[in-house]
């Protein structure tokens, strides 16, 4: 099979699992009659109509090349921080060194990927934005919570641009035999990413009863962790044509990078949490802000990326 | 016109500034908007959470002493976001400096107006400036709905110039009740306490 061919068989079964999904939905909206439950079919089938359109302007970004999922991701990133920073104020101090991290840094970090300059991608933002930014601050004069508030922008920087920035980045892997179809492990690692958070979902919400971590995330459960990690593992190793990977390192790649999705999840919902937040956001009808859809992603892309540097690429 | 079009795009990419209608609704019905300002934005983000069809016909008070300074500036007030301009530092005692202002109402536009006059440094507003108070009794038909602008004194404080992309709300209250016979200073004051409460 081609890169393109798969590409297709992907986009086809994606595809058909959406359609079910907005009938299942469709059948239990006509269904429920209950108050409670009517609450969470109406946000199940807002967070289908979502995954429509999310499906959609990945494919076409996929579709149109290497700079059209750059600047993608760059939006990622550029809504991800602004959502960061909405909740986790600093103060005017820090203007200067925030409109460098949104302006310069974001530009910046997917611009050293579009140019394959790997060395300075991965130390820019640990490296020379971990010292710029503070410089940066300091010249305003004002020590109120000075470590704090640098504390707090490095650590937005390095969750909403270095880590996301990993995602596209799989593109500039070169991996023996598997020339031309990076798009398509992306896509994989998006896929077994989200397939981790859907059936975590699913299963908590049908199965789930013992609660994993009440304080940081109530909606978590033992059952829901279980069923959606075996389940996105397993799609995982099922969907192992589509990578450089044999069905069997592919089943523990995913295996990785679902756990790294749960940490993940547990951490940002902390952050959140600790200011009193509910939902990062409200862009993503259903799903909260991008932060909530991206949360996961985030802690899972750098270790995808260097495991499979490491591993299968030259 | 394409250059508004290009500014309410900016202004919802850098700060989203989605409405929250708390005690009103949109609705056709004849406005004066009024609200807190702290940054050079307040005006653009006002004006762009409202729907199209009242985007049209509500027109921004913008100071004549910043943008009509230049051509360039007064291009942008003008066909950008259909500005009223108002001479804040008004000399000559002939002339009314509300003029424009009374205009634009009688011609059935909506106003957003910004009565602290400048903008301020504080997320609560400043007192009130007179001109609400004249406006009001001039026209005791136009409802007085008060807006709290969140956020957006992080965005962009005075004395910066570029913005910091954050999430900002415009929050929309309950159109201001008429008192008979109510005097200019507790108007103000009244007036200024609605956009206080929707902080």
């Amino acid at each position: 099979m081609t890169a393109q061919d798969k590409f297709f068989w992907l986009m086809g079964g994606i595809t058909a699992i959406l359609i079910l999904a907005s009938l299942v939905g469709w059948l239990l909206d006509h269904r429920v009659k209950h108050e409670t439950q009517r609450v969470v079919i109406e946000n199940l089938n807002a967070r289908v109509r979502a995954w429509w359109i999310m499906v959609l302007i990945f494919a076409i970004a996929f579709f149109l090349g290497k700079i059209a999922t750059l600047v993608l991701f760059a939006f990622v990133s550029f809504f991800t921080l602004r959502e960061f920073i909405t909740l986790n104020p600093t103060r005017p101090g820090d203007h200067r060194a925030l409109s460098l991290a949104f302006f310069i840094l974001i530009p910046a970090q997917y611009y050293l990927i579009a140019i394959e300059w790997y060395a300075l991608f991965t130390i820019f933002i640990p490296v020379y934005g971990f010292l710029l930014l503070p410089s940066l601050s300091v010249l305003a004069e004002d020590i109120e919570n000075f470590l704090e508030r640098c504390a707090k922008i490095q650590w937005g920087i390095m969750v909403t641009i270095y880590c996301v920035s990993h995602v596209p980045a799989l593109l500039l892997l070169a991996i023996p035999g598997y020339a031309g179809q990076n798009a398509l492990l992306l896509f994989y690692f998006l896929l077994v990413v989200q397939a981790s958070d859907v059936l975590q979902y699913i299963f908590g919400k049908l199965l789930g009863k013992t609660k994993i971590a009440p304080v940081v995330s109530p909606a978590k459960t033992v059952e829901g962790f279980v069923g959606g990690a075996l389940g996105a593992t397993l799609v995982g190793a099922g969907m192992w044509w589509i990578t450089p990977f044999t069905p069997l390192q592919a089943a523990g790649i995913a295996f990785v990078t679902v756990l790294m999705g749960f940490l993940g999840g547990l951490v940002l919902s902390a952050v959140k949490r600790s200011v009193g937040a509910k939902d990062w956001g409200t862009m993503i009808e259903g799903h909260g802000g991008m932060m909530d859809r991206m949360d996961s992603v985030s802690f899972a892309a750098p270790i995808f990326f260097h495991l499979t540097r490491y591993f299968f690429a030259l | 016109m394409w250059l508004s079009h290009l500014l309410i795009g900016l202004v919802r990419l850098l700060i989203g500034a989605s409405p929250r209608w708390m005690g009103s609704k949109p609705s056709q019905v004849q406005r004066i908007y009024f609200a807190n300002h702290t940054s050079h934005i307040d005006t653009l983000a006002l004006w762009s959470a409202l729907a199209p069809h009242l985007r049209v016909r509500t027109r921004p008070v913008a100071a004549a002493d910043y943008w009509n300074k230049d051509p360039i500036r007064r291009y942008v007030a003008l066909k950008g976001f259909n500005a009223v301009f108002i001479e804040r530092a008004c000399t000559d005692p002939s002339v009314d400096p509300l003029r424009p202002l009374i205009e634009a109402l009688e011609h059935g536009d909506s106003l957003i107006l910004f009565p602290e006059g400048t903008r301020s440094a504080q997320t609560l507003p400043a007192p009130f400036r007179a001109g609400l108070f004249h406006l009001a009794t001039r026209f005791p038909k136009v409802e007085l709905v008060p807006v709290y602008l969140e956020n957006l004194h992080r965005c962009m404080p005075k004395g910066t110039f570029f913005p910091v992309p954050l999430i900002c709300t415009v929050r929309f209250g309950a159109a201001l009740k008429r008192i008979a016979h109510e005097d200019k200073t507790a108007f103000l004051e009244r007036a200024r306490e609605a956009v206080v409460k929707l902080a």
